[in-house]
């Protein structure tokens, strides 16, 4: 392996990386407040990208207005998921929620096949498809946007956590619903922002993704798995493991892809278990239960 | 009260749907509900009068403008199954077949169906599921009482039919790939197949490619059937043609990005790349070949042979050589091929109902219903005569894939010119030598 | 009033053992093979049922080990000849092992690692399924796996097959029964109430973990052999992500904390995937529609929803009597 090739391979995991981790996060959010593994996180970004589309395609309008629509649509989508699937539900047990965002999934992958298109469908890069040169590897303008999005994207989540009255109201009902609803927090309101907050990252990595892969109906389960292993690296709650789990998970694929590329997705996962097992062991014999 | 109601109506007709089933099969003894049993095994006298051997063209539907009497349904109606995959991962195969399937019932049964016979195509949506495919076929056998069965969309519910459709003894034209559904012959006495070989396209690429000077090539295939027959079908026919196979690389078919195995190709001494799929896959390839400046010879299977690439990989497509059934290039093929008349009729129809051009894969259904259509059209509403007829009086037949020679011993019935060699330029598609 | 309410309870379920016994005498052949595929996929919820319902042990990676059974039986009689009589037992066997060798490390995680574990696994042995295809056959798999017989007694008819499968589905219930009537089965809700309490009343925890996993991965190995007997054919294909989820869902939906409810909710979801056909291109947005609604509506599942529903039911009726 050339040096050229090993930071085309990080480049490339970088970029793609940067993706899990806004899946990931989305995740964490609306697990940590609700307690619920959202199932539909995948069919969040596959809408971001699906209504971009539509809205370049059908509406012709330029694609910083199609972004904003396609966020704020899916957001909606968030929104509603949680009002009518979720809150009905609330007393269920977990798995039983679980299986309503797999069913809500369903129902969204089946309504975009149906309503929008079977295909995949491209979306015109941001800013044309100009490449560089950084140490040896190609960067595009497109993945350099997808990398600065998600960073700010990330940094913009980070700073509504810890530096805003709802941030905190989030983070009051992530530790204990019933401590913050005395203190006067509504843990339902929560709930819904955290579903809007997921759908709005889920959102905004499908349409910054999709000039470079394309989008179409199935892409959620894929991406969605992706974006649940980053999150299960930081253990759905430790926020900056989350995304240095994201972006590992992106390198080690494209390093898993470039040593055999057929047993791509096998390396990865294998190595993620790998890095679940020892965590456990270590955080097990830290507690000393042994 | 009305909140009881609420919670019981789901519930209720859960239970319903599970033990409702149960108690009419008990009860009545019979599933199906419509079809006189009469269906399956009568040869109407006025099929058998026709003489088959002369080299057929399939008996397309002229729709004429003057009010068609359609004799009316005294005859019985003859019914052929149909199972493709219209939605799930394998849908935009499965989708266009289902659409020529409704055309071609539609066009049929206008022009007076098969010898004053409607035409019934029962179609059914295998959600690309293996087992839901075996489900569905014996349903379309035992309820539907169907004569013959055309698809299914894949290679795994095709094979996966196998045992299904031998021991019913329902002739089967398959609309999927691998050479692995009608060999070997002697286990698939009731199976056909209309797509071309992927040996034949294989071998399309290799003799191109060595007419061009290249000896050495690396693969790019996806690691689902239609990738992975080809990744065999490229391994099995290189030496054949002097070619060896420097490296061979795999992607996932929902894979977004193929930069990291086009790296590890490029720092090979790979003189052209071969890359095998079926959208996105090859699209996203294609563009990441022009990412990375990569400019050797980018060839890649007839699973791209649909404008669906082109415009998913834009500029990237430009260059980009294939092995395509002639229905891609009609403009090349001259007039005196017999496929051309087929192809534009289809072409135009399909057009005109659907607004879309149809894909490769649409002309797989269409000329597993065809013929299946002639057959009954010689020899009525027989299983086993029309299997007989697909596998002996189908020649020449001049359908969008190729044109058909069945024999006992091929029940695919393409050769080599089944393919025309293309390249896309300026994003559309042009024959070459 | 006890004593109806046990009663209707009984008449319910000797008419559906009826129905499920006299089914293929009405010679419909197509319900009959419906009713096949429940049983086999009945097998294995019914070990998800155990895992997830009575340990809590969440497994989302349980067509692997369908796959195993599917595989092994498939290869050892296609490519080496031997009798399906002796592949399965030691396709069950080598699944067992396997799950063994797995379970150890991966039940010490806890939640959702543990989901997430298991989903790996899952993935993992998907792609060696694909990519081993010397011996698997790859995404076009091995046709000509041959049928079940008995010294001259052969399983090739649905009508036989269907009697095989569902006495063996019969055989799982009883014995996952007896577990939870046991002794076992008390030690098993105590992990799922609380391993930390379960502990200390001294139960060996990571034992009954790893004896559930271990016996559902059996069962499903069986069930596995079972299906490719069937077909005669496997290929990769069945064994996918989606199929694990879709084991989960009819596990949930059914009931978890009931193994009649692990057969209940295949069938359910099994015949609405095939009955929402009707509803042609609509089918698959149905489905997930009904999904919500059914969880929304009888979050246990459907067993202990239509048994609560009834119990009500009578409530009110004697409660008007009175």
């Amino acid at each position: 392996m050339s040096s050229d090739q090993l930071a085309q391979y990080l480049f490339t995991g970088l970029t793609q990386g940067s993706l899990y981790a806004l899946i990931a996060l989305g995740f964490a959010i609306t697990y940590t407040v609700t307690g619920i593994i959202n199932f539909a996180q995948g069919e969040f970004v596959m809408l971001g990208g699906m209504l971009s589309y539509l809205v370049l395609d059908d509406l012709h309008l330029p694609i910083a207005v199609a972004f904003l629509i396609a966020v704020i649509a899916v957001s909606l989508v968030g929104i509603l998921l949680e009002r009518l699937a979720i809150r009905p539900a609330k007393d269920a047990p977990p798995v039983s929620l679980i299986i309503i965002t797999i069913g809500a999934a369903i129902f969204i992958r089946g309504m975009v096949q149906q309503f929008i298109s079977k295909d995949a469908v491209p979306i015109p890069p941001f800013t044309g498809n100009g490449t560089f040169s950084v140490l040896g590897a190609v960067v595009t303008y497109q993945s350099l946007w997808v990398i600065g999005i998600a960073l700010v994207s990330v940094v913009g989540f980070y700073l509504l956590l810890s530096r805003t009255m709802i941030g905190k109201a989030l983070r009051a009902c992530s530790i204990n619903k019933r401590a913050a609803s005395l203190m006067g927090i509504d843990a339902r309101n929560m709930s819904t922002l955290s579903f809007l907050i997921s759908a709005a990252l889920g959102a905004i990595g499908g349409i910054v993704i999709a000039p470079l892969a394309f989008t179409q109906a199935t892409i959620g389960v894929a991406l969605g798995l992706k974006g649940f292993v980053a999150a299960a690296i930081g253990g759905f709650v430790n926020l900056p493991l989350i995304v240095a789990g994201a972006l590992g998970l992106g390198i080690v694929e494209q390093l898993g892809g470039a040593t055999l590329s057929a047993y791509k997705d096998a390396i990865a996962i294998g190595a993620l278990l790998l890095v679940l097992i020892i965590r456990a062991r270590w955080l097990q014999t830290a507690a000393g239960s042994e | 009260m009305k909140r009881v109601l609420k919670k019981a109506l789901f519930p209720g007709l859960i239970v319903l749907l599970m033990v409702f089933p149960l108690l009419a099969a008990v009860g009545c003894g019979d599933g199906g509900e419509e079809t006189t049993p009469e269906a399956t095994s009568q040869v109407t006298p006025t099929a058998t009068a026709q003489a088959t051997p002369t080299p057929t063209v399939a008996p397309t539907a002229t729709p004429t403008a003057t009010a068609q009497a359609t004799p009316t349904p005294t005859l019985e109606t003859y019914k052929i199954g149909a199972v493709f995959a219209a939605s799930g991962r394998n849908a935009p195969l499965g989708d266009p077949e289902k659409k020529t399937a409704e055309l071609l019932e539609k066009q049929i049964n206008d022009a007076g169906g098969i010898n004053g016979h409607k035409l019934d195509i029962v179609i059914y949506d295998t959600e690309s599921d293996e087992t839901k495919c075996v489900l569905l076929t014996k349903k379309l056998i035992d309820q539907d009482n169907v004569i013959a069965i055309v698809g299914p969309t894949s290679t795994g519910e095709s094979v996966a039919l196998l045992d299904t459709v031998t021991k019913a003894k329902i002739p089967l034209v398959s609309c999927a790939a691998s050479y692995k559904i009608v060999q070997p012959v002697e286990d698939r006495y009731w199976i056909f197949k209309t797509p071309q070989s992927d040996l034949l396209a294989a071998d399309q690429i290799f003799s191109y490619a060595k007419k061009q000077g290249i000896t050495k090539v690396a693969t790019i295939c996806d690691s689902a059937g239609f990738g992975k027959n080809g990744e065999e079908a490229l391994t099995m026919e290189a030496p054949k043609y002097s070619m060896s196979i420097v490296d061979k690389e795999s992607y996932g078919p929902s894979d977004t990005d193929m930069t990291t195995q086009l790296t590890k190709i490029k720092g090979t001494d790979a003189q052209a790349i071969i890359c095998w799929g079926t959208n996105p896959g090859p699209a996203v390839i294609a563009k990441n070949v022009k990412t990375l400046g990569i400019t050797l010879p980018l060839f890649n299977s007839h699973g791209i042979a649909n404008q669906e690439f082109i415009t998913l990989a834009g500029d990237a497509a430009n260059g980009v050589i294939f092995p395509a059934g002639k229905i891609i290039a009609l403009n090349a093929v001259p007039d005196t091929d017999p496929q051309k008349p087929v192809l534009q009729k289809f072409l135009t129809d399909y057009q005109a109902t659907y607004n879309s051009v149809p894909n490769t894969f649409a002309g797989h259904a269409w000329d597993a219903i065809q013929m299946v259509v002639m057959a009954m059209t010689a020899v009525g509403n027989d299983k086993a005569k029309i299997r007989d007829y697909l596998e002996n009086d189908i020649k020449s037949f001049a359908g969008t894939g190729g044109i058909f020679n069945m024999s006992p011993q091929d029940h695919n019935g393409l050769g080599p010119g089944a393919f025309l060699m293309v390249k896309i330029v300026d994003g559309k598609w042009t024959a070459i030598q | 009033m006890p004593k109806r309410l046990f009663r209707w309870q009984y008449a319910l379920v000797a008419l559906v053992f009826a129905g499920l016994v006299l089914l293929p005498f009405s010679g419909d052949a197509y319900y009959t093979a419906i009713f096949i595929i429940i049983a086999i996929h009945s097998m294995l919820v019914i070990g998800l049922c155990l895992l997830m319902g009575y340990t809590g042990q969440v497994s989302l990676g349980h067509a692997a080990f369908y796959g195993m059974g599917a595989f092994i039986s498939a290869i050892l009689t296609v490519t080496y000849n031997w009798s399906p009589w002796l592949a399965m037992p030691l396709a069950a066997l080598s699944t067992g092992v396997i799950a063994y060798l797995i379970g150890l490390p991966l039940l010490r995680l806890r939640g959702n690692y543990l989901a997430m574990g298991t989903l790996g696994m899952g993935i993992i042995f998907f792609i060696l399924f694909n990519e081993l295809d010397q011996y698997t056959g790859g995404p076009s798999g091995l046709p000509g796996v041959p049928g079940l017989s008995v010294g001259g007694f052969s399983f090739d008819t649905d009508f036989r097959y269907y009697y095989l499968v569902w006495s063996v589905c019969a055989v799982m219930l009883l014995v996952s029964w007896n577990i939870i009537r046991s002794r076992t089965g008390r030690a098993l809700r105590a992990i799922h109430g609380s391993e930390a309490a379960s502990e200390a009343v001294g139960i060996d925890v990571p034992q009954f973990k790893i004896k559930v996993f271990v016996l559902s991965a059996i069962f499903a190995s069986i069930a596995g052999s079972l299906y490719v007997h069937y077909l005669s054919y496997v290929s990769p294909n069945p064994f996918e992500f989606m199929f694990s989820i879709r084991l989960v869902v009819m596990a949930v939906i059914g009931g978890l904390a009931n193994i009649w409810g692990a057969v209940f909710g295949t069938g359910a979801v099994t015949m609405m995937d095939q009955h929402l056909g009707t509803f042609g291109e609509l089918d698959v947005i149905l489905f997930g529609l009904i999904l919500v609604l059914v969880m929304i509506f009888m979050p246990r599942g459907l067993v202990p929803g239509i048994v609560g529903l009834w119990e009500k039911w009578k409530n009110r009726r004697t409660k008007a009597k009175a």
